[in-house]
This record gives structure tokens, C-alpha cells and sequence, in this order.
């Protein structure tokens, strides 16, 4: 895409520079993100345990039987983008290095346990005297004050204390909870957030700051009316297993549910909203369920909603799950397949159009393809094409020329174990 | 650490319009509650977002919507119609002294009403343009119906979440997630294009695709396609993986549940494990805790020991089930605060309405008060997903009623001519 004015455009955020001591999903897709539109983002990683701070640095899945920390396809897929170094900030020399990184960067982000990396010696008041203006962006599970910021958390321990697990599930079932770590994406996404509101209000006033992230405050703002609700209604404590997900949650829809589609563990989600919706269906259908008294109104559709799922759910077992998502569609409903994997990535025009999938070639795992943004930018959009950093990989360039120092003092470095 | 509470949200001065939506609202409160001035845009007769439950006291009423309440704090309101010439020209003048213009209309609809982005953005080339829609600007599914379950079950999530038993369907999650997740990257990529106009002094249009949001949302099950072509499969309140894994949720004495993390393979976490059981009395009902004791006498065991080595596979088995015993033995909150002490990951199923009440949440003030004076009463909202210590996220004020702020507006609009 070309700049209107004739310019050459650059990334976004080019010029900008990240100081990155995060890792897992909830901190490195933060700077993932930041990287893609063309932030210089400078990972930090432990030499002593070859990047171990980082349990995604290795670990499943591996493109074949291939193992070790330069073979995860998770962590590859989180750390595009971003230039690697190792320094053991167990020793005073490494630290003085992360100490010099900090004075050229911009942004520093971590998501250690809350207090570590004070502990290290890089509490905020620290990394200010380093540089007046640090944006200093901490992520963890709790935050870092309250009673429970030493508890150690991952995505499923967050999803649960937030209140998203207890709400996702079905009626007369335990919750089924989230089956993948959705708020580490979301985490990442809020940290990434905290880093550009606070890169904008630096721009404009000139001072930095720290953001201290809870991922499980994030969390709980993501069941926000329902938190409001509890409160303005007092409403009862609710049961575990008295909600049911697939059900419309604050507007009131029938049918509206995912029902069986012939084949094996196929599903397809309908939606009615309205009416026309319903008119709509029951024309797809040809079931007659227009001229069925308990399903007239609206309000009848809901209070017969377990006898209309049993209906809806009897003409969808023998049915293809896309020529029935296809028809209604057509007909104006809301419907989609619950989509495998592979029907959204392999077989799917609007992921493919949108150059959802981009490949990188990483040195070891070779070439692969990895998660895109979800934006396009008309102006300065942003570019995933290159790995996540072998260990290590960019200690020359960042210790020789972002930092300056010799190639006598860099070898001394690497010698004593520093880097 | 000390907040700054009087000073400035981080977006001070910076000046949005948004187009009332179901898809953008919350990208719209993010803005507004880190303090930009957000000038949120109806028609005549009210956006048909008022009319999406719960209700105050469970009556229904435009100014009644809890989630209206939820997603439009801080923001201002007029309400506009936006066919009629002479309230064109206040949307005009709205958008001609705007940074931000969010948006979520069907792609075309419009340019239809003649509200056509492309010549507003060429006569001010410093806008910024944000556009959320379920299939993207282009493309055959454009305007495609969809609702947040359809997208949810065609973009990957709902694949991943349900039950071991798949006779049962999977499950979506629950929370309006299509519109907060494609909310939060719309506002993501509106700061980015700020970030750029800081240097370039240029705006640009945004495309936000819902469909695509959730598609890099679901962590394991898109990276195992991409890497090893595997589909993983979902089972009950833990990770969906190619393999079926043990269970993780338990339920617990007082019919709550909790989730347990990875089991523990640290020493000194065998010997707190086994030191619980005895507290509680439940070592004679665990034969296993003869392992445990093993497992503090070699040292616990490693990742590469679970590979290789047999014995330290049964510790960390007889770990995980010791901890299963413990959470069937116990309340849910003694639980979870118990293993946490003792350094042990475990979370606790809350259900929202136990968030305001939790002591972790009420301590960093999470829980926020919001008044109604219309309504002389104060109500309690969930807080900051962020907290900038020098620029606190603050809600200023209450969701608007319909065109509340019209005469206020107006009269902006009149002093900067």
C-alpha cells in the first residue's frame, strides 16, 4: 500500500523501541503485536536456563519429531517479529547491560510474578532513574499489590476467578469453562493496549509512566453487565450449571443454539432475532413450525425453547452443516458451522482474502505459517514475515550497535557467560 | 505504588465520534474512560442497543439498558437524524474537529445515507477511521447476518470449548466476547494509528474483521493446525488438545468448583501437599501419600524425568490426584486461597456477581462506584482492565440517556466556528 503523499510509508511504530522481559502467551502477544507494526521489539532471555523463564519456549507442537527450545511452533508463532538476546541478569554485568537497554528504550514490558522483577534490582522508581520518561508496563495474574498478587495463575486460573469459566457451559451440566487460554490473547491484547495509551499521553506530555495489568481484572471487565446486573438487581448467587451459554445471553432470541448436523461431532449455530428471522427459518425448513401455536410469538418461542431445540435439532441431524449454515444465510438467518481448524483455515475465503495465515521461515522449523491481525490499516498496515528470534540471535546487533559496545567486549561478554 | 487519582486519563484531548453500535461500543468505552472526549451518536428514536437486557429492576426502558449502562460510561450524547440536511451538518461539524471516528454499520450503508467516508477523509487527511463489522469492508460475506454465537462458532472459539462427552455440544463462551474482543483491537489499532500520525501527521482508514478477531483468538487449536496439522479435541473446563488430557475441575464440598493448574513437581510442593492431607486428616484415605513421600526424598521430578522415567510419572500422578482428593474435601474458596498459600496454582469458578464481594478485587478497588443521580442511587460497575498509575482510567459519568448532552454539544460546535 502506498502513502497518499507519495512517501515511502514505514511501520507505525517504527522508531519506537521495546525493552520485552515477557514471555508465555499473555506477555509476548502483547509485543508481538507492537512488533508487526514495525516497533523494534528486543527480547530478554535467560541464558543460564536457555530461555526456560519462557515454558513455551520448545514446548508442543512441533512441526515433526524434531525437539528442543528452537522447535516450538507456539513459541515461534507468539515472538514474530521481535529481535533476541540473552543476558543472565543473575550476574552484576548483565545487569548493567539490561540497565544500559533500558536508557534507549521507550517502552519496558514484563509478565513475571508480581514483585521479581523489582526483586532483580528493576523496581519502577529503578527504571526511572534510568530514564526519566520509561513507559514500564507490568502484567500479571492479580496485579502487583492486593492480597492475592503473590498467587500464580495461567489462562484457565484466570478465566475461572473473572467469572468467564462459571458463565460458559450448558444448563444442567458443571461449567464447561473455556477449552483454550483466551485471556492470555486478551491479556496480551490489554497489555498492548496500556503500552499505546501510554506511548500517546509520553507523546503528548512528555512523561512516562508505570501500568500495572491484572489479567484477571481485564478478565472481569469482560462479564461487565452481568457484574452491574448482580449489583443493581441484587440478584441471587447463582449455581454452578444454572446457565446455559448457547442460549442468548441479554436479548432474548429463539430457536438460538448449536444443534447436531449429520457426521461426526458436526454442529451448526442458528440464531434467530427476530421475527423475520423465524419467518425465514421456518421457510428453509418446510417443518410447518409457523403454524404451531406454542412457537407464534416471540415470547412463546422462548418459553417453549426446549421443545423448539428438540425440533430444530431433529431437522439438522440428517443435514449437511454448510449447506445448511449456505441456505440460511441465504434466507437472511444467522447461521454458521462450528468451524474445525481446518474448515477455517484451509477452506475459508474470508480468512484466506484477508491474508489472515502469513508464513515465516524460521531457521530451524522452516517455513510456517502463524496467526495474523485481525486490522488492516489503509496507510501503514501491519507485516509478519519474519521468525521468533533464536536464542541469542541478535546479541551482536544489539549489543554492537543498539548499545555500542566493541566486538572485544561483546566476545568478553559471551566468554564469561554473560550473554 | 500510588495512582495519581486526580490527574488526567492518558487520552485527555483526544476527540472520538461513535457511531451508537452493538460491535463498538466497548471499543468506545475504552477510549472514554481513559479520558478522551467521546461524543456517542443516535438516531431520533434511540439505538436499538437500549432495548438489549438485563433491565434496571427488570423492566424494560431506553434508559433502563444495564447493558447500555456497561458500555457507554463516560461517553456524551446526541441523538441525530441523520437523513434530515440540518442535522447533517452537525454531524459534520462533529466530525470535522474529530480525531477518532468509530463506526460499526453494515460495509456501504453509509455511503447509501451519503455519509461517504472516502471524501470526508480527503478533506481531512489527519482523521482517523475505525470500521467494525462481522466479515470485513470487502468480500462476499460483507453483509452476511451474524450474531455473537454464529461468530463465535464460525471463527474457531466454540470448537475448542465443551464437554469429554461430544454427544453434548460444544459450548460458546459466554460475555458479548465477539464484540469485546473485536472492540479491544479496534481501539488497539486506532492508538497505533495515533502513535503514527504523531510522526506523519496523517489519519487512515481501519478495517476491524470480528470474523478474523476470533480466528487468532483461540490460542492452541489454530497453532496445532498450523504447525502439526492436528485438531484438538474439547473436553470438559480445560484445554481442548489432540489428546485427551486428566481433568483439572473439581468440584468441591460446598458444590463449587475449582481449577487445579499443572500439578506441582517441586519438592518442597510434595511435602506441603502431604503436610495438607495430614492437617485434614486424609492421609489414611490417600494410600498414595507413600509417593508423595517419595517424591520429596528424590528431590521432586522434571519435565525430562516425566519423560523418561516411570516413578516420576507416578508422583506426579499421585500429585495431581492428591490435590483432586483435597479439592473434593473442601469449600471452593478455602480451596483455592489453601493451594495458593502454599505456592500451588489453583483458581476458584466465581460466577460475576462474587467479584464486587472478593477481598483481592474489593483491596486494588476494582469494584467501581457509579452514580445515577438520576436515579439518586450509586451502583456498582467492574473497574479499570488496566491501571495506569500516573493517568488513571476513570468512569466520568453514567451512559447518557437519549441526546442528553445535545444543548452542550451544540454549543462546542458553535464556539469553535
Amino acid at each position: 500500500m502506498t502513502d497518499p503523499q507519495g512517501a515511502q510509508p514505514r511501520g507505525a511504530l517504527s522508531g519506537i523501541r521495546v525493552c520485552d522481559l515477557s514471555g508465555q502467551l499473555a506477555g509476548a502477544g502483547s509485543t508481538r503485536y507492537l512488533a508487526a507494526f514495525g516497533a523494534e521489539v528486543i527480547r530478554v532471555e535467560d541464558p543460564v536456563t536457555q530461555g526456560g523463564w519462557d515454558i513455551v519456549r520448545g514446548a508442543i507442537p512441533h512441526v515433526d519429531e524434531r525437539t528442543g527450545i528452537e522447535m516450538g511452533g507456539a513459541f515461534n508463532s507468539h515472538n514474530v517479529g521481535k529481535l533476541g538476546v540473552t543476558i543472565d541478569l543473575r550476574t552484576e554485568k548483565g545487569k548493567d547491560l539490561l540497565r544500559s537497554l533500558i536508557r534507549v528504550s521507550d517502552v519496558v514490558t514484563e509478565n513475571f510474578a508480581a514483585g521479581v522483577f523489582a526483586q532483580l534490582g528493576f523496581s519502577y522508581e529503578e527504571l526511572q532513574a534510568l530514564r526519566p520518561d520509561i513507559i514500564y508496563v507490568s502484567n500479571c495474574g492479580f496485579g502487583q499489590t492486593g492480597p492475592y498478587s503473590s498467587f500464580r495463575t495461567w489462562g484457565p486460573t484466570i478465566q475461572a476467578c473473572s467469572g468467564l469459566s462459571f458463565m460458559t457451559g450448558l444448563a444442567g451440566h458443571e461449567p464447561a469453562a473455556w477449552g483454550y487460554s483466551y485471556m492470555d490473547h486478551m491479556g496480551a491484547n490489554y497489555m498492548a493496549l496500556g503500552v499505546l495509551a501510554a506511548v500517546v499521553h509520553r507523546n503528548r506530555t512528555g512523561a512516562g509512566q508505570w501500568v500495572d495489568m491484572s489479567c484477571c481484572e481485564a478478565a472481569a471487565t469482560l462479564t461487565g453487565t452481568d457484574i452491574l446486573d448482580a449489583d443493581v438487581n441484587r440478584r441471587p448467587k447463582r449455581a454452578p450449571g444454572s446457565v446455559d451459554s448457547n442460549r442468548a445471553e441479554h436479548r432474548p432470541m429463539a430457536p438460538h443454539g448449536i444443534y447436531p448436523a449429520s457426521g461426526d461431532d458436526e454442529w451448526l449455530a442458528i440464531a434467530c432475532r427476530d421475527d423475520a428471522d423465524w419467518v425465514a427459518l421456518c421457510r428453509v425448513t418446510g417443518k410447518g413450525w409457523e403454524s404451531r401455536a406454542e412457537f407464534r410469538t416471540a415470547a412463546d418461542r422462548l418459553a417453549a425453547q426446549d421443545e423448539l431445540d428438540a425440533e430444530v435439532g431433529a431437522w439438522t441431524r440428517s443435514g449437511d452443516r454448510f449447506a445448511m449454515a449456505d441456505g440460511l444465510i441465504a434466507a437472511g438467518v444467522p447461521a454458521a458451522v462450528v468451524a474445525r481448524p481446518e474448515d477455517r483455515i484451509e477452506h475459508d475465503r474470508v480468512t484466506a482474502d484477508w491474508g489472515l495465515w502469513p508464513e515465516v521461515e524460521h531457521p530451524m522449523i522452516g517455513r510456517v505459517r502463524v496467526d495474523g491481525l485481525p486490522v488492516h490499516l489503509s496507510r501503514t498496515d501491519w507485516v509478519i514475515d519474519r521468525p521468533a528470534p533464536c536464542l541469542g540471535q541478535h546479541n551482536d546487533y544489539v549489543m554492537g550497535e543498539v548499545l555500542g559496545l566493541s566486538r572485544e567486549a561483546i566476545d568478553a561478554l559471551a566468554a564469561e557467560g554473560v550473554l | 505504588m500510588s495512582v495519581e487519582a486526580d490527574a488526567p486519563g492518558p487520552l485527555q484531548g483526544l476527540r472520538v465520534v461513535e457511531l451508537a453500535s452493538e460491535h463498538a461500543a466497548a471499543a468506545g468505552k475504552l477510549f472514554a474512560d481513559l479520558g478522551a472526549d467521546v461524543v456517542l451518536i443516535e438516531p431520533r428514536s434511540g439505538h436499538p442497543a437500549r432495548a438489549i437486557g438485563p433491565f434496571l429492576d427488570d423492566d424494560p426502558g431506553p434508559e433502563r439498558s444495564l447493558w447500555w449502562w456497561n458500555y457507554n460510561t463516560s461517553k456524551r450524547d446526541i441523538a441525530l437524524d441523520l437523513d434530515d440536511p440540518v442535522e447533517r451538518v452537525i454531524l459534520d461539524g462533529l466530525v470535522d474537529r474529530a480525531d477518532i471516528v468509530l463506526e460499526a454499520e453494515p460495509p456501504g450503508s453509509l455511503a447509501t445515507r451519503g455519509i461517504d467516508r472516502a471524501r470526508i477523509m480527503a478533506g481531512r487527511p489527519e482523521l482517523i477511521w475505525v470500521s467494525v463489522t462481522p466479515f470485513g469492508q470487502e468480500g462476499p460475506r460483507r453483509l452476511d447476518p451474524a450474531t455473537d454465537l454464529t461468530l463465535m462458532a464460525g471463527a474457531g472459539p466454540v470448537w475448542s470449548c465443551g464437554y469429554d462427552d461430544h454427544s453434548l455440544p460444544p459450548v460458546r463462551g459466554a460475555g458479548n466476547q465477539a464484540a469485546n474482543v473485536s472492540s479491544v483491537h479496534a481501539a488497539m489499532a486506532a492508538l497505533v494509528a495515533l502513535v503514527e500520525r504523531g510522526a506523519s501527521g496523517l489519519g487512515q482508514h481501519i478495517d476491524l474483521n470480528m470474523h478474523a478477531a476470533l480466528n487468532v483468538t483461540t490460542e492452541v487449536s489454530t497453532v496445532h493446525w498450523l504447525v502439526a496439522r492436528e485438531t484438538v479435541q474439547r473436553q470438559t473446563g480445560r484445554h481442548a488438545l489432540p489428546f485427551m488430557t486428566a481433568p483439572t475441575q473439581i468440584e468441591s464440598a460446598d458444590g463449587g468448583y475449582v481449577v487445579l493448574g499443572f500439578p506441582p513437581r517441586a519438592a518442597s510442593s510434595y511435602q506441603s501437599i502431604l503436610d495438607w492431607l495430614e492437617e485434614l486428616g486424609l492421609t489414611e484415605s490417600f494410600p498414595d501419600h507413600v509417593v508423595l513421600q517419595l517424591a520429596v526424598d528424590r528431590g521432586g521430578v522434571t519435565i525430562t524425568d516425566l519423560g523418561r522415567d516411570p516413578v516420576a510419572v507416578e508422583c506426579f500422578n499421585a500429585g495431581r490426584d492428591a490435590m483432586a482428593l483435597i479439592a473434593a474435601n473442601l469449600g471452593a474458596y478455602e480451596c483455592f486461597e489453601g493451594f495458593q498459600r502454599r505456592g500451588i496454582v489453583c483458581g476458584i469458578l466465581y460466577a460475576p456477581e462474587d467479584i464486587a464481594h472478593d477481598p483481592h478485587f474489593e483491596a486494588r478497588g476494582f469494584p467501581t462506584p457509579v452514580h445515577h443521580e438520576d436515579l439518586d442511587r450509586t451502583f456498582t460497575y467492574p473497574g479499570a482492565p488496566v491501571v495506569f498509575t500516573g493517568t488513571p482510567w476513570r468512569i466520568a459519568s453514567r451512559a447518557p440517556h437519549l441526546d442528553e448532552h445535545r444543548a452542550e454539544i451544540l454549543a462546542t460546535l458553535e464556539s469553535d466556528r
